[in-house]
């Protein structure tokens, strides 16, 4: 591998994606497959939700990965920092999923690195969707992957959150977001309890009880799994960037929200 | 038909010398040195926007002294090789000793192939784990590779300034010590150079994944001040340094 330089004619510019095509086209994207070829099952990852609150956004996801009807993965992680101030959730197709955060974070980083700035967050939004754009072919023989984009807007002074579909066209959320296939019931429990200035206990309970709800409803979606510890995984991005919640504190949080079920009798 | 005239190699290799050298004696000089916490580099800069000194990946930082468009080519294809490697492969196994090589052939090419060689002096900064050490590559403009573990200068009139930063050296000095000895390094006893000047970045050893920063105009100019004399002026003792927002 020699040094990557090009006539500035012909010079990528900041994108990395354009860069790869260059030096290594067959490590983007997976390319369009066969459409008369029957396609194996494969990893499916499952809810993702985003709100905002008081501070930011949340973003949280289940652990559960299936493989048609099988249980594929416990633990999967579906939530990532895009960068800094911005976090990425993905529902659909785990392989090509995972790959595209990964070419998401590096392009960001890339951009930020070669440009000396780093993109605005309605430029990563964008970015997001030029790539799920790319996916449209794989996503017409079933391996669909639709992202959730939720970021901290330095410029505004706001969190906001982008939702996304198959042809990668994206559309900013007021308030909140929920994708995948237990999307509908986490985005109805939501609805319900959301309201403005959530604070930060708050807005992750209530993003905890909507994968609850989801999982309850929704057979692809994992809910937590007191024998084995996990949790869903929830993160925060703030004015001071991203943050993972610990499963210590997200664990505390759904004791409450169990307690409070009890209480209930079943019902919340 | 004219004849070409025959000139001895060793003749065109000394003027091409010649001509890179006094292109980057031009420029002003880059001192880079280690400190307890990191790699401190320091370069005399009055631009805020035309670095000399940039982040290439995690733990690697690179600088550059002599022609502007010529080394920040070098920097962009940098940044493109490592994270190239990074996507391909994996975070671990981006190294400087790969890129500083990569540099080292491609500045050695141009030198004896092209008219004209890349009037540019580079250093590529990686701040060590437990597995590695903290290493400075110094790569000449003829492709000149020196590794160094203590500090490094870059630029023209090195030779003074080698043995005025020589002198400051403390092996495991701290930041405010390492960079106020770097300044007056550069700046020699005749001149003394402000925050305005100077261009300063750090590889910090911290437990984040990206070590590098940038110091900004605020904290530079209150870590050179020194502890007695932000204690007079009571506003900078008052109010610490705030977070660089785009290098935090």
């Amino acid at each position: 591998m020699g040094l990557p330089l090009f006539p500035s004619g012909d010079d990528p510019g900041p994108s990395f994606a354009a860069l790869l095509r260059r030096t290594d086209p067959t490590a983007t994207l997976l390319p369009g497959l066969d459409a008369s070829v029957a396609m194996p099952p494969v990893r499916h990852g499952t809810t993702v939700v985003a709100l905002r609150y008081a501070d930011g956004v949340i973003m949280a996801g289940d652990r559960r990965a299936t493989e048609g009807h099988i249980i594929a993965h416990r633990a999967m992680e579906k939530v990532f920092p895009a960068d800094r101030h911005s976090a990425v959730a993905i529902a659909g197709a785990a392989g090509p999923a995972v790959q595209m955060v990964r070419l998401f974070q590096t392009q960001l980083e890339h951009y930020e690195k070669v440009e000396g700035v780093a993109l605005s967050l309605e430029g990563k939004a964008n970015q997001l969707g030029q790539m799920v754009r790319e996916h449209l072919p794989m996503a017409m023989q079933g391996l669909v992957v639709v992202p959730l984009f939720a970021g901290y807007d330095l410029a505004r002074n706001m969190g906001r959150i982008y939702s996304y579909d198959v042809t990668g066209g994206h559309y900013e959320e007021a308030d909140h977001a929920a994708t995948g296939s237990g999307g509908r019931d986490a985005r109805t429990t939501i609805k319900l309890g959301w309201h403005p200035g959530l604070g930060r206990d708050e807005g992750i309970e209530l993003a905890v009880r909507a994968l609850y709800e989801a999982a309850d409803e929704d057979s692809a979606t994992g809910g937590p799994d007191l024998i084995r510890g996990i949790f869903p995984m929830v993160a925060t991005v703030t004015v001071d960037g991203y943050d993972t919640v610990s499963d210590t504190e997200v664990a505390e949080r759904f004791g409450v929200l169990l307690e409070r079920r009890r209480a209930g009798g079943g019902q919340s | 038909m004219t004849m070409p005239y025959y000139v001895a190699p060793e003749q065109v290799m000394k003027d091409r010398a010649e001509y890179a050298q006094k292109g980057i004696a031009r420029g002003r000089s880059l001192v880079a040195t280690v400190y307890d916490g990191g790699i401190l580099m320091v370069a005399e800069n009055p631009s805020r926007s035309l670095h000399k000194v940039s982040e290439i990946y995690d733990r690697i930082a690179f600088a550059g002294v002599g022609k502007y468009n010529e080394f920040d080519q070098l920097r962009v294809a940098g940044v493109r090789h490592a994270d190239t490697k990074g996507f391909a492969f994996s975070r671990e196994d981006v190294d400087a000793r790969s890129l500083a090589n990569l540099y080292a052939q491609f500045l050695g090419q141009v030198f004896t192939h092209e008219m004209k060689p890349l009037e540019v002096e580079v250093l590529v900064a990686e701040l060590g784990t437990e597995a590695r050490l903290d290493q400075l590559y110094h790569i000449a403009y003829e492709g000149t590779i020196t590794d160094e573990d203590r500090f490094a200068v870059l630029g023209g009139e090195t030779e003074t300034i080698t043995t005025r930063v020589a002198a400051a050296f403390v092996d495991g000095w701290d930041l405010d010590t390492a960079l106020r000895g770097a300044v007056s390094s550069l700046a020699g006893p005749d001149r003394t150079l402000g925050a305005d000047d100077l261009e300063v970045a750090v590889l910090a050893r911290t437990t984040g994944r990206r070590a590098f920063r940038r110091l900004g105009v605020v904290e530079l100019s209150e870590r050179l001040a020194g502890p007695r004399r932000s204690g007079r002026g009571s506003r900078a003792a008052a109010t610490p340094a705030p977070p660089d927002d785009d290098t935090k």
